[in-house]
Formats: C-alpha cells, structure tokens, sequence
C-alpha cells in the first residue's frame, strides 16, 4: 500500500510539471501581456515593468524561474494588485471557500446518500418521483441562477440572511445551498440507480434467502456496493467545491478563493494563473488519489499493490 | 422415515401482474414432500419450477404475487405469514441455493463474515461460536483450510468452492428443507458431480429434505427420490424416479425423456426434439398446457384442463388419457 501511494505521489509531481508546462505555453501564447491597457503605457514603463518581473527573459528561463519559486514554496507576486503575493490570496481565500465549501460537501452527503436510497427503495412511489423531479431541475439549473433566486426571495424579500459576506450562521444558507444544489441532485440520482442495480443483484437475493433483517439487507449488504460509484464522483466533485466558485463567490459577496482564478485569467496575470491552476490540480489529483485508496477499501477485489 | 410430511404445497397459483396483463406462472400447483426426501423438480425454462420454490419461501419479486393456495410448513401456512415472521423461517428451517454461485455471494464482505451474520441472524449465540459452525460446516463441505478460508473473499474462491460454501451457509442452521434451484448448471462437468456427491452426502448426513429444481434429467436419475414434472405452471407427472424414467405416464415426459441422449443404448440413437415452443403464460391454453405440442392430442385436450389423475398410488398424471372413461387401446399406444 505504501509503495502504492508512493509511486502514485510521484506520478502527481510529473502530472503537474506537465500541466505547468502547458499552461505556461498556453497562457504565453494568448495575445496582450499583464500590462495592455485601455491606454498604452509609455514604452519606457512598460519596459521597466517587463524586467521588473521578469518578462523580458527568454520563455523558457522564465519557465524555470517560476519553477524554481515553487518549489521553494514561493508562489510568486501577483502582477496587477501591487505588492500582493500568491500565498497571501490563498491564505485569506481559501479558508473562505473551504469553509462554505465543506459545509456544502457535507450537505451533499448527509442529503444526497439517504435520499437516493430511499427513492430507489420506494421506486415508482409519489416520494420517488417527486425527489427525481426536484433532483432534476437541480440539475438543469445553473448555480448562478439558484443563487440569484436565493438572494432575491431570502435577502430581498424576505430579509432572512445577510445581502453579502460572511458574518453569522445565517450568511452561509445562500452559497452553501447554491454551491451543493447540483451535485446533491447528482449524487442523489446517482445513489438511486445504483442502489436500484445493487438491489437487482443475487447476493441481495441470497440475503434475503437467509432471513436476514431489511436493515442487514439494505443497510450492509447493498449500501458498501452502491457507494462505489458514488466515491467516485466525490471526490473529484469535494476538490472543485472546496476551492469555491467565482459566481457563488460574486453573488454572495464572499471573499473566496474562486474569484481571484477567474480575474486572474482575463487580467493575464501570470504568476497568479500559473500557481492557483496548479494549486487547484494538485488538491485534484490528490482527492482522486484519496478515491482510489477508498476503493481498495471498500472492494476487495480492488488490490493497490501492482 | 419418509412418512413424515414436512411440506405441502395445495392449490399454488402465482402470477406477475405486468403492463401486458396478468402472466400465470404457477397454476394450481399441489405436492408433498416427506422428510429426508430428494425430491426433483423438473421442466424447462419458464415452466413455473424456481417460481413455485420463491412462492414457497415468499421471495418473489414486484410484480409477482401469490394468489391463491397453501403453503403449510409444520402446520402452518407460510402464505399467511408477513415478512417479518418469514424472516425466521428462511436460512434457517428452509434454506434455498441459487443457480449462479460467482454472483450468489456478496463481493465486499468475507465468506466468514457472511457465513457468521446468517448464523446469528438465527442463533442466540457469540461471534465465537458462530464461528466455530461456521468452520464446521466449510470444513463438511469439504473446503480445505477452512479457517484460513473464512478470511477469504468470494472473489478468491473458484466457482465450485463458492457452490459448497453456499451450501455451507445454507445448511449452518440446519434447515429441514433446502430448495436448490439449479445449483450445478452454472458449473463444469466435473465440479457438477462433485457438489451432487455433497449434496447426497449431505443429505444422509443431516437428513434434511431436497427440492431440486433442474431442467437436467441426468442430475434427476442421480440424485432424487422423486420426481414431480411442470410445464406451462402446472403439474405434469409425479413418479418416483424409477417409475418416472422407466415407465412416464405424460406425453410431455416422454418427449422429454427422448430428447436427451441415453449412454446406455450404444447404437446410434436419433435424438427427438419437442417440436413448438412453451405456452405464451400470458394467454395460456384453454385446455391442456402441453396440447399445442403433444402429438397425442385429442379434441378434449383444446377444450379441458385435465386433473393429474393417479395412475398408481405413486404416480399421478396430468393427461386425459388417464380419465376413466379414455379410450384404453390409445393409452396404451402412446405409453
């Protein structure tokens, strides 16, 4: 097991240097650089800028640099907010979306996992078609829009939470529901077609042949089963909502995480693209690891050793 | 010892009531079985044999249903029961083994784990001693190592020795009645034979009753006392297995019977399909289930579902050729 979880951390480091070489050549590639303006600076800054931070290297230096930083634990100075570094963004937004993020991650499943088992249980019922229908609008409709229609109907109509930021629990109702609202209605939908395959199976047959309880049936022998494809979307699914959501984000007025990546991009901010992309592909990859060490686990005949 | 009557089955009838309208899977079946017996349920697909047994032990599924009948197990009608009051009853005075084993045992908990929880969902006793039962009955179903074994997932175990270590768990509360539905078909020739030597082993060793239900005459002559014959939901013939393979009394029968090869006749012998295909048990025949196919059919055989006549004390028939008033002079062409 260790030698497994060795190996595949080392895969990870050659899994990012590939996706910090690519993103570097992609980001470069764009046209415009962190110093196009609506109005062009006078050549002589722009120069001065360009040394400043490097830019007026060979690309391939430039790329070794950044490197180099990193690995130091440097994530580099942001090129736009003067004086304000990569670590400092993340340091104060990340507990921000982590936060409302694990909040949401456990709404998902405390939620998502008894819902879809009992509409798989009462397949065909009133209960089970009323949970796939909310299920699906969950589904079909974008956070912006439930985040929209949270903040008009309990901010502005009803007053009950705050218009924006986080002070007190009722600040968190509104992105906490926006940000788990589609993956509740998938990993509901998902626990429900499994745990109707599961059910369909002979080892649930057999159980039940040997008189054991509903609870032993449904609650041992079919849950373990039907949480395997469930882990599976999980994990990549606590990775993308723990580093927030930049519309989440905006709506809400939080000071997360999210909304520096997207800024980032369209500002061509480069060392804040380079390190939160890898930021965000190193707790990736990472959760995928935690999966599929769950598998082995949870499954048997899932050996990591090899 | 074969006077005691453990279970009987009176006026089964089980349908599936579908989209399409209401298919009769089981049409007033009635038999008995006596302890210590093995008795052998044949018939080919479709033909009501592994309904009648999950209508017994109350496993049918949405949207079947039972709907008329009697199932008394040491006089009491196990129709009656809930499921809850069944759940005493199954795994541990019936017990019932499925034709698939690679599929029969969950694959994330361990054979011991498994073998141990159908113990104690019967037993009032310890984790110790549920396995220590456990390990004798791995151990009778001749799995080596049996301790080190228990550890093992279904996944580590081949085909066959996932079949004994069914049967183990089947047999660990020592039921009365054990329904096999078709446990050897899935398996290789040989490992065939070897779970039929346990199971006739078994059988003598624990004196607990059989229903097997197979489509496999060759397993019937190997391993049964009696036979009992469905086709179309119904009861065909009921014999002995000598009486059934030497003199069968059902045009169904003996088409059956012709149908498979015989090892004892060296010449080269012709072997004779059944010509047709089962009844459709959505709308099935007015008259006799087998009528379209059988090439003795008289008019009457449209028209009238016949009764399974005795024939003799032990052998029953479902045939009009067996009504008192038939003509004899036929009867005797055609048996």
């Amino acid at each position: 097991m260790s030698r497994y979880i060795a190996k595949r951390l080392v895969s990870m480091v050659i899994t990012l240097l590939i996706i910090s070489s690519l993103t570097f050549s992609i980001m470069h590639s764009i046209p415009g650089s962190p110093f196009t303006k609506d109005r062009a600076l006078l050549p002589e800054i722009e120069a001065a800028l360009m040394e400043k931070y490097g830019l007026d290297d060979p690309l391939w230096e430039q790329y070794l640099n950044y490197l180099g930083d990193f690995i130091q634990g440097d994530l580099g100075v942001s090129m736009q907010k003067i004086g304000v570094s990569v670590n400092d963004m993340i340091n104060q937004g990340l507990p921000v979306s982590a936060k409302v993020g694990s909040i949401a991650v456990i709404v998902i499943l405390a939620l998502g996992i008894p819902i879809g088992m009992i509409s798989a249980l009462k397949q065909n019922s009133i209960i089970d078609h009323i949970v796939m229908f909310i299920a699906t609008i969950g589904i079909a409709v974008p956070s912006f829009v439930v985040g929209t229609f949270i903040m008009y109907i309990f901010g502005e109509k009803l007053r009950l939470i705050p218009a924006g930021g986080l002070d007190g629990p009722s600040s968190y109702i509104g992105p906490v529901i926006a940000l788990a609202g589609f993956s509740l209605a998938y990993v509901t939908r998902l626990m429900r077609s499994t745990m109707l395959e599961v059910l369909r199976q002979d080892y649930i047959r057999t159980a039940k042949a040997n008189g054991l309880s509903q609870l032993r049936v449904i609650g041992k022998h079919a849950l373990k089963n039907a949480l395997i494809p469930v882990i599976t979307y999980v994990g990549p699914m606590v990775a993308s909502i723990l580093t927030g959501s930049f519309v989440i984000e905006k709506i809400f007025a939080l000071p997360g995480i999210g909304k520096y990546f997207t800024e980032s991009v369209t500002n061509r901010d480069y060392t804040v693209i380079m390190s939160i992309t890898l930021f965000y592909a190193a707790i990736y990859i990472f959760m995928v690891l935690l999966v599929d060490i769950a598998y082995a686990f949870i499954d048997p005949r899932i050996k990591l050793d090899d | 010892m074969k006077n005691e009557k453990i279970l009987k089955v009176k006026g089964l009838e089980t349908s599936f009531f579908t989209h399409l309208g209401e298919v009769k899977a089981v049409r007033n079946v009635s038999f008995d079985i006596y302890k210590g017996e093995v008795v052998g349920l044949v018939g080919e697909s479709g033909s009501g044999k592994s309904i009648t047994c999950m209508s017994i032990m109350k496993l049918l599924q949405h949207p079947g249903k039972i709907k008329n009948g009697e199932v008394i197990f040491k006089g009491e009608d196990l129709v009656t029961k809930s499921s809850k009051e069944m759940r005493k009853i199954q795994g541990d005075e019936i017990s019932m083994i499925f034709q698939d084993p690679m599929t029969a045992l969950n694959p994330v908990y361990t054979i011991g784990n498994q073998m141990v929880e159908v113990i104690r969902a019967h037993k009032k006793i310890s984790k110790k001693e549920a396995e220590q039962t456990a390990l004798k009955m791995l151990e009778a179903v001749g799995i080596p190592d049996p301790a080190k074994r228990m550890k093992n997932y279904p996944n580590e175990f081949s085909g066959g020795m996932r079949q004994r270590a069914i049967i183990a768990m089947a047999l660990s509360c020592e039921p009365e009645l054990l329904i096999a539905d078709e446990p050897t078909t899935a398996l290789d020739v040989t490992i065939q034979a070897q779970i039929l030597d346990l199971l006739k082993d078994l059988r003598t060793k624990l004196d607990t009753s059989i229903i097997f239900i197979t489509h496999d005459l060759g397993v019937i002559a190997e391993l049964c006392d009696r036979v009992i014959v469905m086709y179309g939901g119904m009861v065909m013939e009921e014999a002995s297995v000598i009486d059934l393979f030497s003199e069968p009394k059902n045009p169904y029968t003996i088409g059956l019977l012709k149908s498979v090869p015989n090892p004892d006749i060296l010449i080269k012998q012709k072997l004779i399909p059944i010509p047709g295909s089962p009844p459709d048990m959505l709308n099935p025949p007015k008259g006799c289930a087998f009528c379209k196919r059988c090439e003795y059919a008289m008019e009457i055989c449209l028209e009238e579902v016949p009764e399974l006549y005795e024939v003799t004390k032990r052998h029953k028939s479902r045939c009009h050729l067996y009504h008192p008033d038939a003509p004899e002079v036929v009867r005797k062409q055609v048996m």
